[in-house]
């Protein structure tokens, strides 16, 4: 199977080039395992990966102008020839590696944690089995920046667009029932650009691999900022 | 050109669930504290466990911490030290519910608990009926765990060095250790960081194996840092094998998955774990499963073309149960092995999963050199927490759910030290020249120019000696010729040479890195399992079929200098109960 791959190295190369690559493709391949066999090839090739299996969340790169995670996407399902490429619109650290750097400041700019102000008890916190449900659908997020990084709004706007990661999350805290500090956290999102730059794309969606919906998150959070506001 | 320095209070290599776990003691204490991790943290490998934590908060059934206690003695055939495991199995209870206030998304019972599951080798009552013990968020438990830790790091404001690889430990004449030499990935600079306390929380070396549950950074690290800087590791020989890996791949199936009433089949559909564990059945100890379904493939019951795996059945247990309990399960079936659990059995052989031994501790974190008298000689200014450190809690086998457990509660134990520890010690030692030179010299030794083997070929290699001599199931004759090869492709490493030579991102040369401290941890395994001359949990040999409590009761402690081999005795003293004899173990 062909593929074109990204290239570039800040130590030897002028300019980026896509570099073709022959890989022998076997049953149940992953684009991951086709990557590890490039690396094999040509040990100077550079992109993250290590889980293998969509939890960690490093190997997320461009493929055909899709987004999505090397190590759970079959090669069979890629048109030939492949080209590979690193997620958009972030700088290019070497080949398919990429600075994530203003994506996780997003991410830490919505204070993703937890914050109970009343006095703990002595067990658990009680929440319900329906209150619980509303978490599914947000936890899960693996922080690829498969969303972020396929987001108009992002590409423009990247230090000052929360983007849909970061947003999914602050939903995330919004939505649980533990959470104490949902006036705090509205507040901080005011203003035209943190969440209203979000126009409703997307591109968010189509690109999770783990099946997530920011969009529809972002609209939960502009619902509630709504219902605050009256 | 001078070397980049920073300073620090505290150091911490390692950044899964013991490393954030410490992080967060020694942040929220206000400490200076820096967390060095060669990937972001929420990318580590606590991040992929699935079923779940076990603590005795009796949410679903009776339960109390001595029962876990006694599960996890067993469960260790015997080889844990009682003291340590008595202080974890009680510590676990305030530690899941720190975890909960801390933002964990637990799965909840109809009254507001944290929901619990079924796991193997759990019992009430001192080997009665099956407990529920495993607290879970769905089966994605280490990831909303792993998630929420480095959460309360940002809240906390610890400082990470994301993407920095730990080369060495610095020491001073007298042992101690000053801090350690890291590179910067991304600039392939060096970094070094001085630190009154360092702590390793780099977790397994799953890596060693071709066919692991275990990721790509999983490659023992901190185990070999230690190794090479005079401390022994200890229990090596005990590797445990997870019965459910996906045919032909590795990942995981978690043992939620049958603690939800999942089971096994061979390719005749009989249930066959009746045969070998008739009373706890599917919910058996991992090495009692693994050696099964191992059995059944041997004697032609395998499942497949190849007659080279059996099945997981699920379907019976209904969408619902599926969808709602088992989602990530799910999923990876479905991509890694083309079945849908509701519908289809998932193809399973046991997988390469977790390093019961490491870097000796005690319950506090300190790495220790143990003596074989039983003394043991503090390392000053290290500690080790998680799966590179041995307490030992797991002796020679360890329990599905005690693993997250582990690393939480040893995390944490070590943290809580480390600010104890630095009330007492002001100052930074001073660090001699010629220690930062010899750490030096492990980066620049990659620097060779010429022609040579490739890393990635003696890597192939080494992990295929390791499956083929240090599997499941291990004769001395198997072993002597591994430890032969493993030596032999040891003395190749120096033939190893790095074609690319560049600067930035350079991830060829972290694999370099890598496979020397592979081949380290390797060494320790195949020696350590040659020399044990019993079947005891994990550590199986057809030629010593039997456990030898008269003479194999004792911890293994491997020296790297001069591949040197020594024992310990086993703590069988908890610390307010009465002592778990050993007993037969039966399942």
């Amino acid at each position: 199977m062909k593929f074109f791959v990204y290239r570039y190295n800040p130590d030897v190369d002028t300019a980026p080039h896509m570099q073709e690559y022959d890989v022998e493709v076997s049953r149940g391949m992953m684009l991951r395992d086709a990557l590890m066999e490039i690396k094999r090839q040509d040990e100077a090739f550079a992109f993250r990966h290590s889980c293998g299996e969509g939890v960690c969340g490093s190997d997320a790169v461009n493929a055909n102008g899709q987004n999505l995670l090397g190590c759970t996407t079959p090669v069979s399902e890629l048109k030939e020839p492949v080209h590979v490429r690193p997620l958009p619109g972030r700088p290019v650290i070497r080949d398919l590696v990429v600075d994530m750097s203003q994506f996780y400041q997003q991410y830490r700019a919505v204070k993703p944690y937890l914050i109970h102000k009343d006095p703990l008890p002595e067990q658990e916190i009680l929440q319900s089995p329906e209150d619980r449900d509303k978490l599914d659908g947000l936890y899960e997020c693996i922080m690829c920046g498969c969303c972020s990084t396929a987001c108009p709004s992002f590409w423009w706007n990247p230090d000052k667009f929360h983007g849909p990661q970061a947003l999914l999350q602050a939903w995330r805290f919004l939505a649980d029932s533990r959470d104490q500090a949902t006036d705090e956290r509205l507040d901080a999102l005011e203003g035209p650009y943190k969440l209203f730059r979000c126009h409703t794309i997307m591109n968010c969606v189509e690109s999770c691999p783990k099946s997530l919906n920011p969009t529809k998150a972002i609209g939960k959070i502009k619902e509630l900022m709504l219902k605050h506001s009256i | 050109m001078t070397l980049a320095r920073r300073r620090f209070d505290a150091l911490i290599i390692g950044a899964g669930g013991a490393g954030l776990n410490a992080a967060l003691q020694l942040a929220n204490a206000n400490l200076r504290v820096a967390v060095v991790s060669k990937v972001f943290p929420t990318r580590s490998h606590t991040v992929a466990a699935q079923g779940g934590v076990n603590a005795a908060l009796a949410n679903v059934f009776e339960d109390n911490w001595h029962w876990h206690m006694f599960d996890t003695v067993k469960g260790s055939d015997y080889l844990g030290d009682q003291d340590a495991i008595e202080f974890m199995c009680r510590e676990a209870i305030p530690t899941v519910y720190e975890l909960e206030h801390n933002g964990v998304p637990f799965s909840r019972l109809d009254n507001g608990k944290i929901y619990q599951r079924a796991f193997g080798g759990q019992s009430q009552n001192f080997g009665g009926a099956q407990a529920a013990r495993t607290c879970a968020a769905a089966d994605r438990t280490g990831h909303a765990i792993l998630h929420t830790l480095y959460q309360q790091n940002i809240r906390a404001r610890t400082h990470f060095f994301d993407e920095y690889f730990g080369i060495e430990l610095i020491r001073d004449e007298e042992g101690a250790i000053l801090g350690a030499l890291t590179l910067e990935i991304e600039t392939g600079e060096p970094l070094l960081i001085e630190a009154k306390t360092t702590l390793l929380a780099t977790g397994g070396g799953g890596q060693v194996f071709r066919t692991t549950s275990n990721a790509h950074i999983n490659t023992g690290d901190g185990m070999a840092m230690a190794l090479r800087a005079g401390v022994p590791l200890m229990d090596m020989e005990f590797f445990q094998f997870h019965p459910t890996g996906i045919a032909g791949r590795g990942m995981l199936i978690t043992e939620g998955v049958r603690g939800e009433g999942g089971y096994l089949i061979n390719k005749d559909g009989e249930r066959f774990m009746e045969r070998y564990a008739p009373n706890a059945k599917d919910l058996a100890s991992r090495d009692v499963v693994s050696r099964a379904i191992v059995t059944e493939v041997k004697e032609g019951r395998g499942c497949g073309p190849n007659a080279d795996h059996v099945l997981l059945k699920v379907d019976h247990l209904g969408e619902d149960i599926i969808a709602k309990r088992l989602p990530g399960i799910r999923e990876s079936s479905k991509i890694f092995a083309g079945v849908d659990p509701a519908v289809e059995p998932i193809p399973v052989f046991p997988t390469a999963h977790y390093m019961m031994g490491g870097i000796p501790t005690d319950r506090l974190g300190q790495v220790v050199i143990p003596a074989a008298d039983g003394s043991e000689q503090i390392v000053p200014g290290l500690y080790a927490a998680g799966e590179c450190a041995c307490v030992s809690v797991h002796g020679a086998n360890r329990l599905g759910g005690n693993s997250l457990l582990d690393i939480l509660v040893f995390g944490r134990a070590a943290g809580q030290q480390i600010i104890n520890n630095l009330k007492d010690s002001p100052e930074h030692r001073p660090m001699s020249e010629a220690a930062i030179d010899q750490a030096m010299a492990k980066l620049t030794r990659w620097e060779q120019p010429g022609e040579g083997i490739s890393v990635r070929e003696l890597r192939d290699e080494f992990r295929k000696v390791m499956e083929d001599h240090a599997g499941v199931f291990r004769t001395d004759e198997i072993m002597a010729e591994g430890v032969e090869k493993v030596k032999a492709l040891r003395e190749k490493l120096k033939d190893v040479r790095l074609g690319d030579q560049s600067k930035v991102f350079n991830t060829a040369r972290i694999e370099a890195l890598e496979l020397e401290n592979l081949i380290d941890i390797g060494m320790a395994i195949v020696l350590s399992a040659l020399e044990r001359k019993e079947s005891r949990g994990a550590h199986s040999r057809p030629d010593y079929t039997e456990r030898d409590d008269v003479n194999w009761l004792k911890h293994s402690v491997y020296f790297k200098e001069g591949d040197r081999l020594d024992y310990k005795p086993v703590q069988t003293k908890p610390l307010t109960v009465e002592t778990f004899p050993p007993k037969p173990r039966v399942y």
